[in-house]
């Protein structure tokens, strides 16, 4: 067993979390004026919970119900050996067709970018939407692949020895951003 | 959120050693990958790169093409082993045919055989992920899986259900799988069928033996009606066909009997008018087509899992590489060197 994480920073409180999807909500409505023609794709299981904290704060601002999906992109990483202990395949559930629609792509942290390209590998396969974006809560840099996202919550640099963990309320309890110093090992 | 149970083998063989963990676990994963079938696109990249040899040295529809399939929407590539065109008719091994496929870099091996066992001893002897595909009458755990997930879709729950399995036992691979996995999932199984083909050390296993068809099916949640098997009756274990319709064949009469939420499964191919009735086979109590559907969904989870795991373990060997099985393996003797060592 490796030994428990060292929180290094608090980057985000709950209220930080609260402030940052509003903003993005705004930003994204500011590029779409018509909500009626989005859709947002939540990368399981963080970005998915992201995803509709965003719908909902759409909703507030316009009155438009924009439809939330969620991707399973476990099939689509780049090399099964690297994946964790023990992936768990979950079901993808997009309740609407991803053709002629313009996607946002939710996650937490945006690092690699080797998640996002899965992500829009697997878009891709369920149809073919007119453009595709990209919301991260935090970006946190080292990007392995010419990726780039359109809304950020909070840009940090990091050390690639750091991990930054997004909690939220929903799947972890409370809501919060940590950066943790990697466990020796 | 709970920690997921881990999958480390890197071969399915048997439902009998698995766990109930394990079968939950894969009758977990397997749902995720029915989505993918239902797709415009019905492929996913997991297997890109991967060659799995289907290997069948007994006949198979259902089964390969299912095989096939599933690995097919994992984006594998798929290596098709006829016997008929196999070096086996020239006398190579089993496990030599299966080193060789090894050393051709093939990543998974669907195996199926007449004889019990080989896919076990084939499994320890090579690196590549080995999945039994039924051998002999002892295990067919891919069409266990099937029915187990089938019948969690349909009755939302296997723990407490009574099972009914109904045929010939004796020879029944499925009837095994089905066994094991049932039982350890908490169901109560119970086997049915003429004495001849139904042995009483089933019991031993955990369900429970009757040879009288129409007192069990009023208590039946779940009906599994098993193929009579004609290739493998070349002992009388049954005074006539007609006589085993009468007794054990599930007709529209019989199911009267039954509750009617009763499922009716069976893994095919059906012998029609034999052991179902035409009208039970496409009445609307039958499942059999949903099992086919499911056996894909099924099956991709069983590649992507022992794949995974051969892939975090790349040696993982599970037994010593040589066990030294060419010596019991008994060769066919040529005619020429009899005749020598007798002169």
């Amino acid at each position: 067993m490796k030994a428990p994480a060292r929180v290094k920073t608090h980057l985000l409180d709950s209220p930080g979390i609260a402030r940052a999807i509003v903003r993005m909500a705004h930003e994204i409505l500011e590029r779409h004026p018509d909500l009626t023609l989005l859709g947002l794709v939540g990368i399981r299981s963080r970005g998915e919970l992201l995803a509709q904290r965003l719908a909902t704060h759409l909703r507030k601002i316009d009155g438009v119900e924009v439809p939330v999906g969620a991707l399973d992109i476990t099939l689509y990483r780049d090399d099964l050996s690297l994946l964790a202990p023990n992936p768990v395949v979950h079901a993808t559930e997009i309740p609407f067709d991803v053709t002629d629609r313009q996607v946002i792509i939710v996650d937490d942290v945006l690092f690699t970018g080797r998640t996002v390209r899965a992500a829009m590998d697997a878009l891709m396969d369920l149809g073919r939407p007119v453009s595709i974006e990209l919301a991260v809560l935090v970006d946190r840099g080292h990007r392995q692949l010419p990726i780039k996202a359109d809304y950020v919550g909070k840009n940090v640099p990091t050390s690639r020895k750091e991990s930054v963990q997004v909690r939220l309320a929903e799947a972890d309890g409370a809501d919060e951003v940590v950066v943790e110093e990697a466990a020796e090992g | 959120m709970t920690t997921p149970t881990p999958w480390n083998r890197k071969d399915l063989l048997t439902l009998e050693e698995l766990s109930r963990e394990e079968i939950l676990l894969l009758l977990d994963q397997a749902k995720a990958f029915q989505e993918v079938s239902l797709r415009s696109v019905k492929k996913v990249p997991a297997l890109r790169g991967k060659t799995v040899a289907l290997c069948f040295f007994e006949p198979s529809t259902r089964t390969r093409t299912s095989f096939e399939l599933a690995a097919k929407r994992l984006s594998a590539d798929i290596l098709q082993i006829q016997p008929a065109s196999s070096s086996l008719v020239k006398g190579e091994t089993m496990l030599d045919t299966a080193r060789n496929i090894e050393a051709m870099q093939v990543d998974i091996l669907v195996l199926r055989h007449n004889a019990s066992g080989i896919p076990m001893r084939v499994a320890r002897a090579i690196a590549p992920s080995v999945v039994n595909a039924g051998d002999g009458s002892h295990e067919h755990p891919t069409q266990g899986l099937v029915d187990l997930f089938t019948i969690r879709e349909k009755k939302e729950k296997i723990e407490g259900l009574n099972v009914l399995i109904v045929g010939d036992i004796l020879h029944s691979r499925v009837a095994r799988s089905d066994l094991w996995g049932l039982t350890k999932l908490g169901a109560r199984v119970t086997v049915c069928g003429p004495p001849t083909l139904v042995p009483q050390t089933m019991e031993a296993l955990g369900a429970r033996v009757s040879y009288n068809l129409q007192e069990e099916l009023p208590k039946a949640d779940v009906l599994i009606a098993l193929r009579l098997q004609m290739e493998r009756q070349q002992e009388k274990y049954i005074p006539s066909l007609r006589e085993y319709t009468k007794l054990y064949g599930v007709d529209r009469e019989k199911l009267r009997l039954a509750r009617p939420d009763l499922v009716v499964m069976h893994p095919g191919p059906v012998n029609r008018g034999l052991e179902l009735s035409a009208d039970v086979a496409d009445g609307p109590q039958s499942v059999i087509l949903e099992q086919v559907t499911n056996g894909i969904a099924v099956r991709m989870a069983v590649l992507y899992l022992v794949t995974v795991a051969n892939a975090r373990h790349p040696e993982a060997p599970q037994g010593p590489k040589d066990l030294g099985f060419e010596g019991e393996i008994p060769r066919p003797t040529p005619r020429s060197a009899i005749k020598m060592a007798s002169e």
